[in-house]
């Protein structure tokens, strides 16, 4: 048996004897137990709560947790080629530095006195993001593009007092989903048909599908299907003629090339921050962010926080500052814009410090950087007999579509296989698109070298032999 | 040799901290610019690449091919790494301070631990949709992490998939939605309760998810109203969202008949646990009939805040509500973990793939350092060290402690400055500005104010008694100041990196400005 001892608790500086005992005899209580007076007994828990032992030392505790980990395949072992929402990009160093100091990582929601560093550096990566986007006006972050999307459709509505919105739909099914309930039960969300060769919109759906009800037109560019959307203009057009608001998700790391969405008539747009200097963290590095004109309409609407730059009393001194707070349900409970709630700040701190190192051309350099890989991989691709790519004929960024159907494989047998080759193929997108046959979307960009792509090319080849 | 640590007492007390926060007077990123500098350069494309694919931008339909580089700085690294840096300082982290000023927020200690653990490349570079044989590490500290919250609660089965606290309570009315949708009640339960001590993301959530929000307002002694909630139900109500202990620390006593009540009329009952730092392993939701539950990982479970996120919101239900949870869960086969997508009647997605993983892998590593005995210690500290903030706090002039009088609070108070304020005119805002002279954050309340001039503490399980004292001592003077000096507090802060901000240019369209381009637009410009 092993002995009993009694535990000082290091995370818990007062549960030393000798401090708890001063501490209670302060409080004039014999023990805890007084101290939780008010639960009635009927729901005390009294027994032991049924967990694994504890690893009390930080030795023990960090050898068991490494681990589990160790159990993990990485995309730094393996040749990662899934994108489908969450990307693959190179971190500089200097993301993690700041995002890992204590000041930012463990503050939460101090004022702009005692927290000035906090709404300095959130509204800058604002500002950083306008330039990047063309726009005035850059929320702090939500959850996720999904939730960044769901919002923008629901703002749209409140702007228009309209009810209906049309979605186009090559959208990320699960996106599309959580959309969907999220409008629930105010709006209802049509669907756009899509081209079938070259993905893009079907003009003249848009135009059966648009009234006076449509509140908003959403799509995306890069599209989830990797594709370039060309006809911008036309749908934002058809949007404003039917006084809808036009709301375009976008991938910001494909903006050192691509117009941004305002240059094609967007209102309203969103997207996701993780592909500026944050680690995919299997999804836990998700930002959703949502942009627009400084029109007082659009900013009443916006559901987060928004960090203004205002003078202080002394002058020449910047200080900062909530933008219109009433609108939130920090201020007014439901009677708010939706709600406000621990999002993804830090993530833009991060986006911030990565927009900031990247500079003009750094933005150009890696979106054209991207292209000319991603491209590569398609071309080379494409000689594998049996095998299409880019299936879908329209301009792409770093995404496309790869079509297996002439070959004897399906894609979870091809990606399955490729494991074993040190490669994780693109998302399996024969359920999620019927349409689309066999086809699997690949992703490539700064991270991937040409013996990479090149060893992705041999692998496949192997693996349908 | 002179005694320095003497000196750091006066009459046996402690000396106040003559604390100034960094003032860097760092400019605004942009006015670092300097043409032509780089802060890094991208991994350049092989030459065999290029000549094989061209001019890719010639690609790129007509109008969609960037005409001008967005007006980024151009600004080298060591410049950008200091004016972070510079920024950071003026920042206050729980890691840095007191941090007891920002009740419901349970600002506790972060292990580094954890966060090295969680920066390790085994989950850092770990994309969400790689085959489950890839990931079992990962899998398998969920699965682990979902039994041990299971035990936490008393409940059956747990979501990890939303990014925080408000978006597991948004998860939470989705599920009471689709139950009464499946007993085709929905149209006719088309109401959540809350009280107005409980978050405000109840009562916002659940109007997202369709629902008129009735909020219920304390009694005379500041508990849950039994007969207002009698009153509330009906044959329309769809559920109860509160939390408890509420805000100001109160728990509950007849939680129970809340409980039972809802029921009775046909609601679910909902267990808002982000104030469930002083409850660990003393009372479970289930135990006392909710339906569902959910706690903040970024709070009660250690992992940081991180000025505001990602966070962590785990959500767990009842057997007869696991079948609604989000796609996918976590399962084991007694061989391999997997992800189960194959649930008809899941409510599909709140947030995109599996949730925010570092956050949990740090929670996970939290309660695996301390067990179930750490865990109830945890409680036991953070309720002593707020009993003792209580008892102290009584004894400095102008605050009280508004409710159940006499009796003890669990985790955290909501206090009262209308003495202070009826006597000198300081706003309890004041205070706050004024604590920022000493380090500290302070904060009041949610709104509206329900207690008069507020101010919530939390202590949480983290500081020492020393600490404890220091923030009563710096309350105590600011109080004093507020009595002989009024214009000192209120004119505050005078020792953090600014001074008072102008509050009107930001609730003004013409004024406002949210990024930099709309400033030299609307203000410096003119």
């Amino acid at each position: 048996m092993t002995k009993k001892r009694s535990i000082v608790y290091p995370y818990i500086p007062n549960s030393a004897p000798l401090v708890k005992k001063e501490m209670l005899k302060a409080v004039d209580a014999k023990n805890i137990d007084e101290l939780y007076e008010d639960i009635p007994a009927s729901i005390r828990f009294t027994k032991k709560m049924d967990m694994p032992e504890p690893y009390l030392s930080e030795y023990a505790l960090r050898r068991h947790v490494e681990g589990l980990l160790s159990k993990n395949k990485t995309c730094k072992e393996y040749i990662n080629f899934l994108g489908a929402g969450c990307w693959q990009h190179y971190v500089p160093a200097v993301c993690d530095e700041i995002n890992g100091r204590d000041e930012f990582l463990t503050a939460y929601a101090g004022e702009p006195y005692d927290d000035h560093g906090r709404f300095q550096v959130l509204f800058e990566y604002a500002s950083l993001m306008a330039e990047l986007l063309d726009m005035d006006v850059v929320n702090v972050p939500t959850y996720d593009w999904y939730q960044a999307a769901a919002t923008s459709l629901r703002m749209a509505s409140r702007i228009t007092d309209r009810v209906e919105v049309l979605v186009s739909k090559t959208i990320d099914p699960h996106k599309l989903a959580m959309m969907r309930e999220y409008c629930k039960p105010d709006i209802e969300i049509k669907l756009i048909d899509f081209n079938k060769a070259n993905g893009q919109i079907d003009i003249s759906n848009l135009k059966k599908l648009i009234s006076q009800k449509t509140a908003a037109v959403y799509f995306e560019n890069p599209t989830y299907l990797g594709l370039i959307e060309s006809q911008g203009k036309e749908i934002s057009a058809i949007a404003h003629a039917n006084g809808a608001v036009c709301v375009v998700g976008v991938d910001p790391i494909s903006l050192g090339v691509l117009t941004p969405p305002i240059g094609y008539g967007a209102d309203i747009v969103c997207g996701d921050l993780q592909p500026l200097g944050v680690h995919m963290n299997y999804g836990g590095g998700q930002s959703g962010f949502i942009a627009s004109r400084d029109e007082e309409k659009y900013v009443m609407e916006y559901p987060s926080r928004l960090f203004g730059i205002t003078p202080t009393t002394v002058e020449g001194e910047y200080g900062f500052g909530d933008v219109a707070y009433e609108r939130t349900s920090f201020a007014v409970r439901e009677q708010g814009k939706e709600w406000v709630g621990t999002a993804t700040a830090l993530w833009a701190i991060t986006a911030g410090v990565y927009l900031a190192l990247m500079g003009p051309k750094g933005m150009v350099e890696l979106g054209e950087g991207i292209m000319q890989r991603s491209h590569y991989a398609a071309e080379q691709l494409n000689q594998i007999k049996g095998v299409k790519a880019p299936y879908l004929e329209s301009a792409f960024f770093k995404e496309f579509v790869v079509n297996f159907d002439e070959t004897e494989m399906s894609i979870s047998e091809i990606n399955k296989k490729l494991i074993d080759h040190g490669i994780f193929g693109g998302k399996d997108l024969s359920k999620e698109f019927p349409d689309l046959g066999k086809s699997a979307l690949y992703c490539v960009t700064e991270v991937h070298q040409k013996n990479d792509i090149d060893k992705l090319v041999t692998s496949i080849k192997e693996v349908l032999k | 040799m002179k005694n320095i640590t003497a000196e750091r007492f006066t009459n046996g007390e402690p000396n106040l901290r003559r604390f100034h926060q960094a003032r860097w007077d760092e400019p605004i990123i942009y006015e670092l610019s300097k043409e032509g500098q780089r802060g890094i350069l991208v991994p350049e494309v092989e030459d065999s690449i290029q000549e094989q694919v061209g001019d890719v931008l010639s690609t790129l339909p007509e109008g969609l091919k960037r005409k001008k580089p967005p007006a980024l700085p151009e600004i080298s690294q060591p410049r950008v790494l200091r004016h972070y840096l510079r920024l950071s300082q003026e920042n206050l982290g729980a890691g840095l301070n007191i941090d007891i000023g920002q009740g419901t927020c349970t600002m506790k200690y972060n292990p580094k631990i954890n966060k090295e653990l969680a920066g390790s490349s085994k989950i850092t570079d770990l994309h969400p949709l790689q085959a489950d044989e890839t990931v079992q590490g990962m899998l398998e500290i969920i699965y682990r992490f979902e039994g041990m919250l299971k035990e936490i609660s008393g409940m059956d089965k747990f979501t990890f998939q939303p990014g925080a606290g408000s978006q597991a309570i948004y998860n939470n009315a989705r599920i009471i939605r689709a139950y009464h949708e499946d007993n085709g009640e929905s149209a006719q339960r088309d109401e959540i309760i809350t009280t107005i001590f409980s978050h405000p993301s109840n009562a916002a959530c659940a109007k997202v998810a369709g629902y008129k929000v009735i909020t219920l307002y304390p009694d005379e002694d500041g508990y849950p109203d039994l007969d207002a909630l009698k009153e509330a139900v009906s044959e329309r109500t769809a559920g109860l969202m509160i939390t408890n202990p509420e805000d100001t620390g109160i728990f509950n006593p007849k939680i129970e008949e809340f409980v039972d009540i809802v029921h009775d009329a046909g609601g679910l009952c909902f267990y808002d646990q982000a104030n469930a730092n002083g409850i660990l392993g003393i009372t479970r939701a289930r135990d006392a009939g909710f339906d569902l539950c959910h706690f903040n990982l970024h709070k009660t479970f250690a992992a940081p805040h991180g000025c505001g996120g990602p966070g962590g919101g785990v959500a767990g239900v009842t057997d007869k509500l696991a079948k609604y949870l989000p796609i996918p869960t976590v399962e084991f086969d007694g061989n391999e973990y997997y992800l189960d997508y194959d649930r008809p009647d899941s409510i599909g997605k709140v947030r995109s793939f599996l949730g925010v993983a570092p956050v949990i892998l740090k929670a996970y590593t939290w309660v695996m350092n301390l067990g179930a005995d750490g865990l109830k210690q945890v409680s036991a500290i953070a309720v002593l060290n707020n009993n003792y903030l209580l008892k102290k706090m009584q004894e400095i002039k102008g605050v009280s402690a508004p409710y159940a009088e006499g009796k003890r609070r669990i985790e955290q108070v909501r206090y009262s400055w209308e003495k202070l304020y009826e006597d000198t005119g300081v706003h309890s805002e004041y205070i706050g500005l004024r604590a920022a002279d000493f380090g500290l954050h302070y904060w009041t309340s949610h709104h509206p104010f329900v207690v008069p001039e507020p101010n919530t503490l939390e202590p949480t399980e983290s500081y020492t008694k020393a600490e404890l004292d220091e923030y009563l001592a710096v309350l105590r003077q600011i109080s004093h100041e507020a009595y002989t000096d009024p214009e000192k507090v209120q004119t505050a802060p005078h020792n953090s990196t600014v001074h008072q901000a102008k509050h009107e240019p930001l609730d003004d369209p013409k004024q406002w400005a949210i990024t930099w381009r709309a400033y030299l637009k609307k203000v410096q410009d003119k």
